[in-house]
């Protein structure tokens, strides 16, 4: 058998192993965990710890931490952008040490995360476990991706429309705010979604932050259970919890994939866009 | 089908007559004698960082007249001017020596209103740039910038200078649709509109034409024609024949010695063509170099 | 440069927010060694290493066997997620059709974005009682590891895809020319080309190996042993801060810290050197 052969044999091999394998894992939490999911489920409050009822409480936590987290992270994250894409040049030191920083920050492991956000939201702010520590423990997380792709996506926008706009006597922050803005919109909102995904999929860094309390939040101040949190819980520390589970992590996934298709279809529309614009 | 195309077999042959082309309000004055200048320039150098690409050029702008800028890629006519409407403050690395004169005023001076310059001396790129807005919006936007904010006035100025480019029959029934669409021709002229709505002094042109087909070509040459004597017009064209047919002056740049632009030649656009006094002028306006 | 008052006001706001965005970081660092510092005081580092166990009751902090299991996990996730996620990287590109390239790519994205708690839920629920058919008592090492292949694969394959897509088309044209085969190409001229963007991605993938926490806290077992063998339960270090943080006060909730700086610096070194490597000037 020549090398040309055996190489093609074995990649196919992983590729069908790699698919097979995951097919399985998606297939497994489908079968188990669709029979269970229904409107009540996604309404009711759980009970017994979660082993019955639903997990209406959780998704109304978990859309609690999104907010604060992307209310406090995407316009810190679009000023920034705009700061490194539209004000200042790529060698200065403002700009390089802006972007370090953000380089390290994206590549804190999310423990950690937990571990700041608990000395720093909880304890130093005295917030306690709460949805807004939750939340801003999330935000300091996917500032970078939001700043990355805003910044790639004003950078996308035609240098020409900046030009025109000095030529025709109108500030930067007018070129910015009714030119550059609007044409880089998708994309900002591709990213925003990207950032969304990331939140969503957060276990370790709400575990000590957002808190375990599985009942309907009164407040933001008030401590809630995310949804990964109450998967993980259901799992590892409640007997019989597995079908609840199964279900919980179906709705994560389909969760997960209706904000990917959003992402993925706007960044397909900008560039679209900024193609045809010849 | 446009009233502004020209009929395929009409020579164009303009230089002999000074007649206004009385399509539009629009109406060339007529070609200037005894002008004074606009805009004087003297001993301009530029530098991109180390490497300079202009050297020591001089000349005036005469007031209500076409001015081409002609010579080969590369001579530094561009940067010539973007140094006129202050466009090099925008280029990192960018150093400029020099004085230039607008109206009397010290045109590089540090404390200028950069803004308001540049109301008063417009650019038209080689390639339109309409903004990805509606055909109204795109002539609005810098109008509201500059502070003009009634809606009666803006709409008047607006149909005033789609007017005058020729624009307002093809478009006044969709001015609210995206300026995009329309062809490069018409952007162009969108373009040229949208600097007229400010009212500018000089007209600055960047080749202009050379992005378009040749019937857009003709149509906008034909526009730009129009703007004599009420604006001042400086072209930068690497079509001699289109220099000779609307230019009253001309500027002839060489590269010297393969590092900066210099202004080799520069007169009444008659002379230049038919009786340039340098012989490079003769070599490259007859086409033996360049 | 020619700025309007509106543009500079604009501009004072903008560098605000940057530099908030940029404190962050340093922020996470000050309160990382703040809350350590209580066990910093009095307990030299090389004790971390040198106690006789990891009872911080009894004030001891041996945190080897975590150390072990993170690494043994790590280097295990690695050794099997580098040659599949480099082989699905190839298949896309050189060996499937268009159409089954595409579902594929768009297969390894979707799993891409399968969160932790997703993936350690089904290795608790199904791989690890597999494994303990075979060998109890099935979470184990050997089914972190496998685990953490899965969820590090996808980004080997992402990485490993655009390093190849970045090979300039010429290259290959130019060997296809010269009559090589379709594995001669990839491994002669492929490859090697695409060779510092794959060798990044898999270190990209080790640092989030290192740093995941839930996947492998679900199937690991968490009891804190040195590993000797594939089928023993292990606790890491990311899952020993998981676990004990619900409960820790005092000293030993700052070696808890300790061991998170510990974690935060692997990382970012591992991460760091893979930026490095992907930044490198191509060499042609």
């Amino acid at each position: 058998m020549t090398k040309n052969t055996l190489a093609t044999g074995l990649i196919w091999l992983a590729a069908i192993l790699v698919s097979g394998v995951f097919f399985w894992l998606l297939s497994d939490i489908l079968i188990h965990g669709l029979p269970h999911l229904s409107w009540s489920f996604l309404v009711e409050a759980p009970r017994n710890a979660g082993r019955s009822g639903g997990i209406g409480s959780i998704i109304v936590s978990t859309v609690l931490i999104l907010a604060v987290a992307m209310v406090t992270a995407a316009p810190l994250s679009l000023a920034t952008a705009v700061l490194l894409s539209e004000f200042t040049r790529y060698d200065s030191v403002f700009g390089r040490l802006v972007r370090s920083s953000l380089d390290v920050l994206a590549g804190v492991p999310s423990i950690v995360f937990g571990l700041f956000g608990n000395a720093f939201f909880c304890i130093y702010l005295d917030l306690g476990f709460s949805i807004l520590s939750g939340g801003l423990t999330l935000a300091c997380m996917v500032l970078p991706i939001l700043i990355r792709t805003a910044e790639e996506g004003l950078q996308a926008t035609p240098n020409d429309y900046r030009l025109a706009a000095a030529a025709l006597g109108m500030s930067r922050s007018a070129a910015l705010v009714h030119l550059l803005l609007t044409t880089a919109t998708p994309a900002l909102v591709a990213g925003l979604m990207l950032g969304i995904g990331r939140a969503v999929a957060e276990t370790a860094a709400l575990i000590f932050t957002s808190g375990y309390v599985d009942r309907m939040p009164d407040s933001l101040f008030d401590s809630g259970r995310a949804l990964s949190v109450h998967i993980y819980d259901l799992s590892m520390n409640v007997a019989g919890g597995d079908t609840n589970a199964y279900s919980s992590a179906l709705v994560l996934i389909i969760l997960l994939l209706i904000i990917n298709s959003i992402a993925m279809n706007l960044a397909k529309q900008w560039l679209h866009r900024s193609v045809v614009t010849v | 089908m446009s009233l502004f195309i020209k009929p395929k077999n009409e020579p164009v042959d303009k230089t002999l007559t000074a007649e206004a082309y009385t399509l539009g309000p629009l109406q060339a004055g007529p070609p200037c004698c005894n002008p004074e200048p606009l805009i004087r320039v003297d001993n301009l150098s530029l530098h991109y960082g180390k490497k300079p690409a202009l050297e020591n050029v001089s000349l005036d702008i005469y007031k209500g007249c076409i001015t081409a800028l002609i010579g080969p890629s590369g001579c530094g006519k561009t940067s010539f001017l973007s140094v006129l409407n202050r466009m090099t403050d925008m280029i990192p690395d960018c150093r400029v020596s020099g004085n230039v004169h607008f109206d009397s005023k010290d045109l590089r001076h540090p404390a200028l209103d950069v803004q308001r310059l540049r109301r008063d001396i417009g650019m038209i790129f080689q390639k339109p740039v309409p903004f990805p807005l509606s055909i109204r919006r795109n002539i609005e936007l810098p109008l509201r910038e500059h502070g003009m904010s009634k809606q009666a006035e803006l709409n008047d100025v607006v149909q005033h200078v789609l007017l005058d480019v020729g624009l307002w029959d093809e478009v006044k029934d969709r001015l609210e649709s995206s300026a995009l669409a329309l062809s490069g021709g018409q952007q162009q002229r969108l373009c040229i509109a949208r600097a007229l709505a400010l009212q500018p002094k000089v007209l600055l042109m960047d080749e202009p034409c050379s992005a378009l087909d040749p019937i857009s070509s003709g149509v906008v040459e034909d526009l730009i024609q129009r703007l004599r004597g009420k604006y001042t017009v400086v072209i930068v064209t690497h079509n001699l024949a289109q220099a000779r047919r609307i230019a009253n002056y001309a500027g002839f740049f060489w590269i010297k010695d393969q590092r900066a632009g210099c202004l080799i030649e520069f007169g009444q656009c008659k002379q230049i063509f038919e009786a340039p006094a340098h012989e490079l002028t003769a070599a490259y306006v007859n086409g033996s170099r360049g | 440069m020619s700025l309007s008052r509106a543009d500079r006001q604009l501009i004072t706001l903008l560098r605000g927010c940057a530099l908030l965005a940029a404190v962050i970081v340093l922020l996470i660092l000050l309160f990382l060694v703040k809350e350590s510092w209580p066990v910093l005081q009095h307990v030299a580092l090389t004790r971390f290493v040198s106690d006789a166990s990891w009872h911080p009751v009894d004030g001891l902090y041996k945190l080897t066997p975590m150390l072990s299991a993170t690494l043994y996990s790590t280097l295990g996730a690695v050794f099997l997620a580098a040659p599949l996620g480099i082989a699905s990287a190839l298949f896309s590109r050189y060996y499937a059709p268009p159409f089954l390239a595409g579902c594929y790519r768009r297969l390894i994205e979707l799993l891409a974005g399968i969160p932790s708690v997703v993936y350690g839920f089904w290795g608790l629920i199904t791989l690890a009682p597999l494994i303990g058919r075979l060998h109890p008592p099935g979470v184990s090492l050997l089914a972190g590891i496998l685990v953490l292949t899965l969820m590090i694969l996808p980004t080997v394959a992402l990485t490993a895809d655009a390093a190849l897509a970045a090979v300039p088309i010429a290259y290959l044209r130019g060997a296809a020319a010269l009559g090589l085969s379709r594995w001669g190409l990839i491994s002669g001229v492929a490859l090697p080309a695409a060779r510092s963007g794959i060798i990044a991605g898999i270190m990209l993938a080790a640092g989030r190996a290192i740093g995941e926490t839930m996947a492998v806290l679900m199937v690991a077992g968490n009891v804190v042993q040195q590993p000797l063998g594939l089928f023993d339960s292990v606790r890491t270090l990311t899952s020993n801060i998981a676990l004990e943080m619900a409960y820790a006060t005092g000293e030993h909730r700052a070696a808890l810290f300790v061991s998170g700086v510990a974690l935060m610096s692997t990382v970012l070194v591992v991460v760091g050197t893979a930026e490095l490597l992907s930044r490198e000037p191509h060499h042609d």
